[in-house]
């Protein structure tokens, strides 16, 4: 594996008593797509959220290409460049499709001009080109995972993280989608942490699969040996979706 | 017809206006301008950076004492004295800021938050001996002067200065909303959470929305003071003064640009024409106004939410910002 770009040490989250996240460490490398996957509740979301500023751990260190990155805030952590999207997608919903990329195109441009034209081609990229004088509040569900990702995209980071952006598409929507990621990762070297639910995208996308269960990594390793592993068959996978 | 023809329009009529009509309508529209002026500050808040302030008035009381007080003691020109007039509400405003952010104080308790400050400096100001306390602060008047820096002459004087407070405060607010900032605050109105992902400093921009909102809302304040030449703490920095910035640019459409002035027109000529209408068959109404301004709300509110603007301008077929 190439130098790591993420690295998380022993994230734990608790609420209210409940470890969500306890004592997770793994890493991303540079250029990699790695999968998180386990059942509901495993505490994938909650990792993502400390990973991302939206909430402070209360052990653990998050560095990104050798910095620590913990106990940032949001807004930091993506202008270090981390960009995330939200499971319960969370669209700018008053503004134009246009807009909501725009204001994370800020980021990674000098101008309103330019962040209006880098919008564009993020978008015209996510196949929502034709869309963007619409308000986001008039997308169909697929459009808005699709936004989700244009505007996480759209701040240029070294570090995407995707949170079940697959759930809701149709399969030729998910292909499609999946087309996109792996162009994105192989052309630009884009670095991506995924949490998914659909194995028919994870099988394709990951180079190396994370299993969490009630807050705890169980698995790690190649999607082939993952799928395979008795402790997780038993949790999570089951027979039926191999 | 653009957005940019109906306005230059509207500017050239309302620059010849003071030509042509007499003294009674001339002061109507110093109101009308004056609300616009103001409803355009709020908004800014509201608006665009979804922040709600039913403490408006705390600033136009500020401006008004701070400037007024340092023409009566000092002799400073309005001009000048609008400087700290600013500055003074415009750290009034950074500290309520600060301080609802900070604590994360939102929504309808920041809105509380905000009425509480403008109280509770109503009262200050009320006892305070050197302002007049209850009883009021008075400017001079010298008939006859006109010196436009120091704010003393004629209506037709500050018909101008308010026409162009109010159209620097639409370019001002214009040119914003297209800004880096104007998006992040547009962001925040919709979804913090979503801002902060999308690498907006939330706070950071709701104080510079503050900023804006009262350091202009303040500069309304200062025009206040030497039109009217008096202030009262009890009318100045009431709730009911609050209430009446904001209803123009909800009446008008929050977050767009034309349409704290359109509310503005719309509400003043309703509310001075019910009035004269009264007056003219001989029954004094006090409070007739109010009335027709919560009829017009409750009209908007129920039949076109998003106000008056968004709908006339679709009629026009005039661009979503105007
Ligand atoms: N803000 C919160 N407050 C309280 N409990 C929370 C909060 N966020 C998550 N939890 C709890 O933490 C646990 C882990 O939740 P999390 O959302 O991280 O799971 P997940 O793996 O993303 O599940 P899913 O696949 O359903 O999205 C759950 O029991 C959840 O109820
Ligand atoms: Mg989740």
């Amino acid at each position: 594996m190439a130098e790591a770009l993420l690295t998380a040490t022993g994230l734990s989250k608790s609420f209210r008593g409940l470890k969500a996240v306890n004592g997770v460490s793994f890493s991303v490398g540079q250029g990699e797509i790695l999968a998180m996957i386990g059942p509901n509740g495993a505490g994938k979301t909650t990792c993502f959220n400390l990973i991302a500023g939206a909430m402070r751990p209360d052990a653990g260190e998050v560095r990104l290409a050798g910095q620590s990155v913990t106990g940032l805030r949001a807004d930091q952590i993506c202008r270090a460049g981390i960009g995330r999207t939200f499971q319960l997608v969370k669209p700018f919903a008053g503004l134009s499709v246009l807009d909501n990329v725009t204001v994370g195109a800020l980021n990674a441009a000098r101008h309103v001009a330019e962040a209006k034209e880098r919008a564009r081609a993020v978008l015209d990229l996510l196949d929502l080109g034709r869309k963007i004088d619409e308000p986001a509040s008039s997308l169909t569900l697929p459009d808005r995972k699709r936004l989700e990702v244009a505007r996480a995209l759209a701040t240029g980071p070294k570090l995407l993280l995707l949170d079940e952006v697959m759930a809701g598409l149709r399969p030729t929507e998910c292909d499609r989608l999946v087309e996109i990621l792996a162009g994105l990762n192989r052309r630009d070297g884009l670095t991506i942490l995924l949490i998914e639910h659909v194995m028919r995208a994870v099988m394709k996308l990951a180079q190396r699969i994370l299993v969490l269960h009630h807050g705890e990594q169980i698995a790690e390793g190649s999607p082939e040996a993952v799928v395979r592993d008795p402790a997780v068959l038993d949790s999570y996978l089951g027979e039926e979706a191999l | 017809m653009t957005a940019r023809n109906l306005l230059l329009g509207l500017l050239a009529v309302l620059i010849a206006a003071p030509a042509v009509i007499g003294a009674y309508p001339l002061a109507v529209l110093i109101l009308v301008l004056h609300y616009a002026y103001l409803g355009i500050a709020w908004n800014v808040m509201m608006g665009f950076a979804g922040l709600l302030s039913l403490g408006h008035a705390l600033y136009v009381g500020l401006g008004a004492y701070v400037a007024a007080a340092l023409y009566a003691s000092f002799g400073l020109p309005a001009l000048l004295g609008a400087i700290p007039a600013a500055i003074v509400a415009t750290l009034a405003g950074l500290g309520i800021g600060a301080l609802g952010f900070r604590f994360r104080v939102n929504g309808v308790y920041f809105a509380l938050l905000t009425i509480a400050f403008a109280e509770f400096t109503r009262i200050l100001f009320d006892h305070m001996g050197w302002t007049g306390g209850s009883s009021g602060f008075f400017l001079p008047v010298e008939h006859g002067q006109l010196n436009p820096i120091a704010l003393r002459g004629p209506p037709v004087l500050f018909y101008y200065v308010a026409l162009v407070m109010t159209a620097g405060a639409f370019v001002l607010a214009r040119s914003l909303m297209r800004s880096r900032l104007g998006y992040a605050w547009l962001a925040i109105r919709e979804d913090p959470d979503s801002a902060a992902a999308s690498g907006v400093d939330v706070f950071r921009a709701r104080m510079a929305a503050v900023a804006v909102s009262s350091a202009l809302t303040s500069l309304g304040g200062v025009f206040y003071a030497f039109y009217y030449n008096n202030m009262y703490p009890e009318q100045i920095f009431s709730m009911a003064r609050s209430i009446e910035i904001i209803l123009a640019p909800i009446i008008g459409g929050l977050g767009t640009l034309f349409g704290p002035v359109l509310g503005s027109f719309v509400l003043t000529l309703l509310g001075e024409g019910t009035t004269g209408l009264l007056e003219h068959f001989g029954w004094a109404a006090p409070g007739a106004k109010q009335v027709i301004y919560g009829l017009a709300l409750l009209v908007i509110v129920m039949v076109q939410p998003a106000g008056l603007w968004p709908w006339l301008a679709k009629r026009l077929r005039i661009g979503r910002d105007g």
